[in-house]
């Protein structure tokens, strides 16, 4: 884009896009696979330690809550945030991005205080990700007890 | 040979499904809590009809720690408590199947915040 164009709304989108530094589109989709199956394989040795003592469906729970625990401590350490930096989707998308979008935000505003700053930005992603599972599972238990699903 | 398959099952099935989400990302630019919740509803509507629950079986963690195995549980806890307690279930089995996994993120997000610093972020 010309610098002499003016910037309006629509057109300073494209030219943020076109002034992106262009990262190798293979090079993270390859990232974000090794990364994300690595996280879920680390995920499937913890249910296999905890269905030494629970049920299947306990230990699935229990590992996922493992990981949401590391996660949260990797974020304090920062470790999160550089692995992020590479992986991508691959450390988004796991439940371990969940739990950096909970902490990560509680950590940075804890300047604003307890109640407006840690207890309310801790729920910035996390929020929309509650609200719109809590809405879908609600519809669909109420359609399975009208239609029989 | 069955556990050490079931690893390599999770790592393809969980790298996969982080792969659909990093080209997603690539072609649109969607930022990181759209793409949660874009994957939260697709795990909570192919649990919809029943076929989330097929996966979670094949490949274990690789289906459920991504974050559309969230949305797969919330809706199957819905669902199987729908069907015990009727109306009432339907309103309480999402949330307890996944309390343990939003309690240890708020607890532990807490625990960080009082805990640790801010990092100035490296560039």
């Amino acid at each position: 884009m010309e610098a002499s164009k003016e910037i309006t709304r629509e057109n300073y989108k494209a030219y943020v896009f076109e002034k992106m530094p262009k990262s190798s589109h293979w090079k993270n989709m390859i990232w974000a696979f090794v990364i994300g199956g690595t996280i879920c394989v680390i995920g499937q040795a913890f249910i296999y330690l905890y269905s030494l003592w629970f049920n299947a469906q306990d230990a699935s729970v229990l590992a996922s809550a493992t990981l949401v625990f590391i996660a949260a401590m990797m974020t304090g350490f920062g470790v999160y945030d550089v692995i992020g930096r590479f992986a991508g989707a691959g450390s988004t998308i796991p439940i371990t991005g969940f739990s950096n979008a909970v902490v990560s935000p509680a950590l940075e505003f804890r300047a604003e205080g307890y109640v407006y700053g840690v207890g309310a930005k801790m729920f910035l992603v996390a929020g929309p990700v509650i609200v719109n599972g809590v809405t879908i599972s609600v519809i669909v238990a109420l359609l399975t007890l009208l239609f029989g699903g | 040979m069955d556990v050490f398959l079931m690893f390599v099952k999770a790592f393809a099935v969980g790298g996969g499904i982080c792969l659909i989400g990093q080209i997603i990302i690539n072609y649109t630019h969607l930022t990181n809590g759209k793409i949660l919740v874009l994957f939260l509803i697709a795990g909570a509507v192919l649990e919809g009809f029943g076929l989330y629950g097929k996966l979670v079986e094949f490949a274990g963690a690789g289906a459920s720690v991504p974050i559309s195995g969230f949305g797969y549980a919330l809706v199957r806890g819905a669902v199987t408590a729908a069907k015990q307690d009727g109306v009432y279930g339907a309103l309480t089995g999402g949330l307890a199947a996944c309390a343990t996994g939003v309690s240890i993120a708020i607890v532990s997000g807490y625990l960080v915040a009082v805990l640790f610093r801010p990092r100035t972020k490296k560039k």
